[in-house]
């Protein structure tokens, strides 16, 4: 049983391909940067593989973001992400029509005239044609079409089917990054940071998305990826994504990395420090993690550390060195409190 | 590899009977991926089945144990040198032994010698008899006998180079006990997999690998197994308080606030292009918890309080009375900034909570109400923690009623059983006609009905 016998091969020819094997992943992270335990590679290789999205979940600052970006630049992919928030929709996750600019060509089309048509190109103009009363009807196309021109119905109902045709094109159409990853033809990897802010409802649209990789925009037609987009979701775990997105995805749960990687990790960011420090300081942060605080530090915080040790030139990690740095790895004075307890620096 | 179909679903079928949910996808996955991974290298196959079969965080142990049984390391593949003879075969070899696990430890060895070791260990000190006279393995009389613990003073006194005071003593002793309980991990897992070869992997996955500590019992809990799940707390109280924002947003949403949409529309010429809603802050409600905090449910109100703690939030107050056979405030003990990891224990230092130590339900509620009525108003939430075994006292539901009655809202969390209520000397059924009881005998069982009771 190997690699070339992949089901990827037959069931998705689409699948992205971008990895020979699980060690080529590694190889290839590591030559941009990202040390990947043997977990997250295999993933990346088997998500690569399958063509399946990969839900990458995990504390704050352990490497979840940086993995997409290191996949793409691995891999000459460019680097398509969505940054989800809390209310993010539809008009900011896969597409959204130019209203302005719409309007405006409403409002030109209106008039019948080219000349006007580039007096409004003045959204003042454009949107006066009414006070805030009427401006609602303004959204309704045909209103606004009716008002600005004393012409007859036919007349009327002629200018604004052409008219429509012309504003639900591709010239008025605002891709975002879901639709814009699965039109690219070049190799590209979609991120989609921290999913779980957004609310429920976007899940549904990812599903969509990223079962089929194909969209449906109504006044435009179904868009289908040429080129499977390598699609890396990740979760905080605030909440529980839907069990339907998860059965979609491969999941890999990103903990804090072992000692042995982290050191490398620490050594690879902040190459100027001592490798008998960066021992030590990757022994403290794992210490404390081990301790009950209310914000265990990341690996972004054990790097954080490294960099303060330099700055300040402390050549050890002894007890004064750690009073007085604790304080950049732990956030919250509490935390800080039990720590120095902890480790008998009272 | 004959036969990976069967094996797989064996697999899986072992992981649902643990709770995890895996489903037919998952299963399909996990069979794609066994095609597309070199199976020689073990823990490539480890993290791509994980990857296909998993969903969430926690699963990770009881995936781990089952990986173990179900996909062993080929005996031949473990590296490990048959480990030399003992020199005194007359002795009893637990000296003998615990030199060379010292020797070991103390140069940090790697996996393969100490695998060896905790064979040895098993082999030398854990044998018994089972049923039928056929040998059995027993870590647990192995590490009983080994008493791996008590070689901490060695091996610190071994560190004599390394000061022994501050971080780096510190450090050094931690990863010393590390290092044990990794050994004591070995011997047990080695035990698991003789087991297994001998009874059948079915039948140890059975009985041997624990489910994950959201699932486990509160009442029969280990204490290592309740320290665990106090650890998941934060995350949990994360979850459940953005769930909450999430039902707030949705409850709130909608009206239109036609001014700020109009002024907003100003820069769009007008065109109201962003309507702005208006958020309505609802005023939160005020909670009070009333705790029993006795040994038979402390593992289920320590780690009940502590969420609530973590949640504190989300009321405009928290008020915290803790009972055995008397009852007293506490709530500093729990406040937000508050230390959590002794919070118990000092509850019985600092608070008057026992007279004669057995839980009096009826007792407790009668004295709250003479001495705390005015702490329940309408704006109160209550909270009533505990089994309602009144060890044969008078349950004074009458007095829980008045309470109650005070109370915008009421609820009873209980970790027993639904089907022991009203056994014995539980007066659960006569206070679940008072106010809505709900059985928590599980953390995941506790977030679903906490989830459900948090103020919108
Ligand atoms: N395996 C790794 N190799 C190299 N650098 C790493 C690795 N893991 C983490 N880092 C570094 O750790 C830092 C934090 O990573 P990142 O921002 O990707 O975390 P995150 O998991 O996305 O966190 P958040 O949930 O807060 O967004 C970055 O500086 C990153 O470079
Ligand atoms: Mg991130």
């Amino acid at each position: 049983m190997s690699a070339d016998a992949s089901p990827g091969s037959h069931h998705h020819s689409q699948a992205a391909g971008l990895f020979g094997s699980v060690d080529d992943v590694t190889e290839k992270l590591a030559s941009v940067g990202y040390l990947a335990s043997t977990a997250v590679a295999t993933t990346v290789f088997l998500a690569d593989r399958l063509g399946k999205p990969l839900l990458v979940e995990g504390p704050a600052g352990v490497g979840k973001t940086e993995l997409a970006r290191a996949v793409a630049q691995a891999t000459g992919s460019e680097l398509v992400r969505l940054q989800c928030y809390e209310g993010i929709d539809e008009a900011r996750a896969l597409y959204e029509w130019n209203h302005a600019k719409q309007l405006l060509r409403i409002t030109a089309g209106g008039a019948g005239n080219p000349a006007t048509a580039g007096g409004a190109g003045n959204p003042a103009t454009a949107g006066g044609a009414g006070n805030p009363a009427t401006a609602g009807g303004a959204g309704n196309p045909a209103t606004a079409g009716g008002a600005g021109n004393p012409a007859t119905a036919s007349h009327r109902e002629q200018g604004w089917s052409d008219i429509k045709d012309d504003i639900f094109s591709e010239e008025f159409l605002l891709p975002r990054p879901l639709l814009s990853a699965i039109r690219r033809t070049e190799p590209t990897v979609l991120l989609v940071d921290e999913t779980d802010k957004a609310d429920v409802e976007v899940e549904g649209l990812l599903l969509e998305v990223l079962g089929d990789y194909q969209v449906t925009v109504p006044e435009l037609g179904t868009v289908t990826a040429s080129r499977r987009p390598f699609a890396l979701l990740t979760s905080n775990a605030t909440r529980e994504l839907s069990e339907a997105l998860k059965r979609r995805c491969l999941f890999l749960h990103l903990d804090f990395p072992d000692a042995d990687l982290e050191r490398r990790i620490v050594l690879r960011r902040v190459p100027e420090l001592p490798e008998a420090v960066a021992e030590t300081l990757v022994r403290a942060v794992r210490a404390l993690r081990a301790i009950q605080l209310r914000k265990a530090p990341s690996v972004a915080e054990t790097i954080d550390w490294a960099r303060t040790l330099l700055a300040l030139g402390l050549g050890t990690l002894d007890d004064d060195a750690v009073r007085a740095t604790l304080g950049v790895v732990l956030k919250h004075q509490s935390d800080v409190r039990l720590a120095m307890r902890e480790l008998q620096l009272d | 590899m004959p036969g990976v179909p069967d094996h797989l679903v064996a697999f899986v079928t072992a992981l649902r009977s643990h709770g995890v949910a895996v489903g037919p996808g998952e299963t399909v996955d996990a069979a794609q991926v066994i095609t597309a991974l070199d199976l020689l290298q073990r823990e490539q196959l480890r993290e791509g089945l994980a990857a296909a079969l998993l969903r969430r965080g926690g699963e990770r142990a009881v995936f781990d144990s089952l990986f173990e049984l179900y996909f062993p390391v080929a005996t031949a593949a473990t590296g490990a040198a048959e480990p030399a003879p003992l020199e005194e075969p007359g002795g009893d070899g637990v000296s003998e032994l615990r030199e060379r696990l010292a020797g070991l430890l103390a140069d940090d060895a790697d996996g393969p010698q100490l695998r060896a070791l905790a064979g040895q260990v098993l082999d030398v000190l854990g044998g018994t008899t089972g049923a039928g006279g056929a040998a059995r393995w027993s870590a647990y009389q192995a590490l009983d006998r080994l008493a791996p613990q008590t070689l901490l003073a060695q091996l610190f006194a071994g560190m004599g180079s390394r000061p022994a005071e501050g971080v780096t003593g510190e450090l050094a002793r931690r990863e010393v006990r590390e290092r044990i309980a990794g050994f004591r991990r070995l011997v047990e897992a080695e035990a698991v997999r003789r087991t297994a070869e001998q009874r059948g992997r079915d039948a140890v996955a059975r009985s041997v690998v624990p489910r994950p500590p959201e699932q486990r019992d509160f009442l029969s809990a280990r204490s290592d197994e309740l320290a665990a799940l106090r650890r998941t707390v934060s995350p949990l109280a994360r979850r459940l308080a953005t769930r909450l924002a999430a039902r707030r947003r949705r409850a709130h949403r909608g009206r239109l606030d036609l001014r700020r949409t109009l002024r907003a529309s100003m820069s769009t010429g007008g065109v109201p292009v962003r309507p702005a809603y208006r958020r309505p802050r609802p005023s939160r409600p005020e909670l009070v918890v009333l705790c029993d905090v006795s040994g038979s449910v402390a593992g289920f109100s320590h780690f009940t309080l502590l969420l609530v703690a973590a949640l504190a939030e989300q009321f405009s107050k928290v008020r915290v009375f803790a009972f055995v056979d008397r009852i007293d405030e506490v709530t500093e003990l729990f406040a937000p900034g508050a230390e959590q990891s002794g919070a118990m224990a000092r509850v019985f230092g600092e608070a008057d909570v026992v007279h004669s130590g057995h839980s009096d339900y009826g007792g407790v509620f009668a004295d709250f109400l003479t001495g705390h009525a005015e702490v329940v108003g309408p704006k109160t939430s209550l909270l009533v923690l505990g089994d309602g075994r009144t060890n044969h006292r008078h349950p004074e539901s009458g007095a829980l009623a008045s309470i109650v009655a005070a109370a915008r809202h009421a609820h009873w969390l209980n970790p027993e059983p639904r089907t022991d209520w009203g056994t014995g000397d539980s007066a659960a059924l006569t206070y679940g006609r008072v106010l809505p009881m709900h059985e928590c005998r599980t953390a995941a069982q506790l977030a679903d009905v906490v989830a459900g009771l948090l103020p919108v």
